[in-house]
């Protein structure tokens, strides 16, 4: 009976005793650190999955994601700020793994459309009124 | 006249935008993400011997001097199967390629090894995707060519087929 107890306590007692000696896995386990864990989550969010591309790292069962959350968590714990975490991305696999449209040359165009755009239609506005008031 | 023509355009502008919307939804776009570390230095990584019989990998172990081939692979990887005939014949001609292995086990590994047969110098386990990430790999199978300094010189994306042979052996022989 005794041997039993110490048997049920022994078996109660193994995951508490053992889960602070085994390593966490960063791909599925949150930051200990609440305010690091929500700028890890804010940043998976707006980092591409590599091998489904719809989806951010965030929300996608492939292992690769899982891998880039882990490196997100990891690096975010070493006192990285996200935006660096996200450089180091974008130098391994180039501005398509980042959700979050950098402003460049290239880029430009991106920025510039919706402002021409506000600009025509106020020209073309204005250009309305004054046929009116003549 | 003009005037009319202009008040049309902003219907026009809409119109265009409905239409490329509709196309990129009838042709999702797959792209293929190509590695930032082509033309820059191996990254620094270190992955253990992932088979007993064969050395693990680590970057030091590209600086000898001697191009060779780095390919990213994995035993469940079905199509990476299909490119081991040709890593074999490559390596018949002298060329010597390591693997970094994805997700991976050693008993996996010796059995796809055995079935397949083996074109490998040393295998890196990479069971954490840190050396396929920091090469920029974005899955399996991918071969680069570094060079015998140790700078990534040439990323082929996808099975190594007939067709590929030519350009792995132009990059090969280009740095030796």
């Amino acid at each position: 009976m005794k041997r039993a107890a110490l048997f049920i306590a022994a078996l109660i007692l193994a995951p508490l005793a053992a889960s602070p000696i085994a390593a966490q896995d960063y791909a599925e386990v949150s930051l200990p650190d609440p305010e690091q864990e929500s700028q890890a989550l804010a940043l998976m969010d707006s980092i591409r999955c590599v091998v489904c591309q719809g989806q951010p790292i965030s929300g996608s069962n492939a292992d690769l994601a899982g891998d880039m959350r882990r490196l997100v968590r990891e690096h975010i714990a070493a006192g990285e700020s996200p935006e660096q975490v996200r450089a180091f991305l974008v130098g391994k696999y180039g501005d398509w793994v980042s959700f979050k449209p950098v402003v460049r040359s290239e880029t430009l165009p991106l920025w510039l459309v919706p402002l021409l755009a506000l600009l025509g239609g106020g020209w073309l506005v204005a250009n309305r009124i004054r046929v009116r008031k003549a | 006249m003009t005037r009319k023509l202009i008040l049309w355009l902003p219907f026009g502008l809409l119109m265009g935008l409905f239409a490329a919307f509709w196309l990129g939804l009838e042709r999702p776009s797959d792209h293929i993400i190509a590695s930032r570390m082509v033309g820059q230095p191996l990254p620094e990584f270190a992955a253990e011997a992932a088979i007993p019989s064969l050395p693990g990998l680590a970057t030091a172990d590209f600086r000898d001097g001697k191009p060779r081939l780095l390919n990213v692979f994995a035993s469940w990887c079905v199509p990476c199967v299909q490119e081991i005939p040709m890593l074999l014949r490559l390596q018949q001609a002298g060329v010597e390629i390591d693997g970094i292995a994805v997700h991976d086990n050693s008993a996996d590994l010796s059995r796809f090894l055995t079935e397949n047969g083996n074109p490998y110098d040393r295998i890196g386990l990479d069971q954490d995707g840190k050396a396929q990430i920091a090469l920029g790999s974005a899955g399996v199978p991918e071969t680069f060519v570094i060079d015998g300094q140790g700078k990534v010189i040439y990323q082929h994306i996808g099975v190594v087929t007939e067709a590929d042979m030519a350009d792995l052996r132009k990059m090969l022989a280009s740095r030796r």
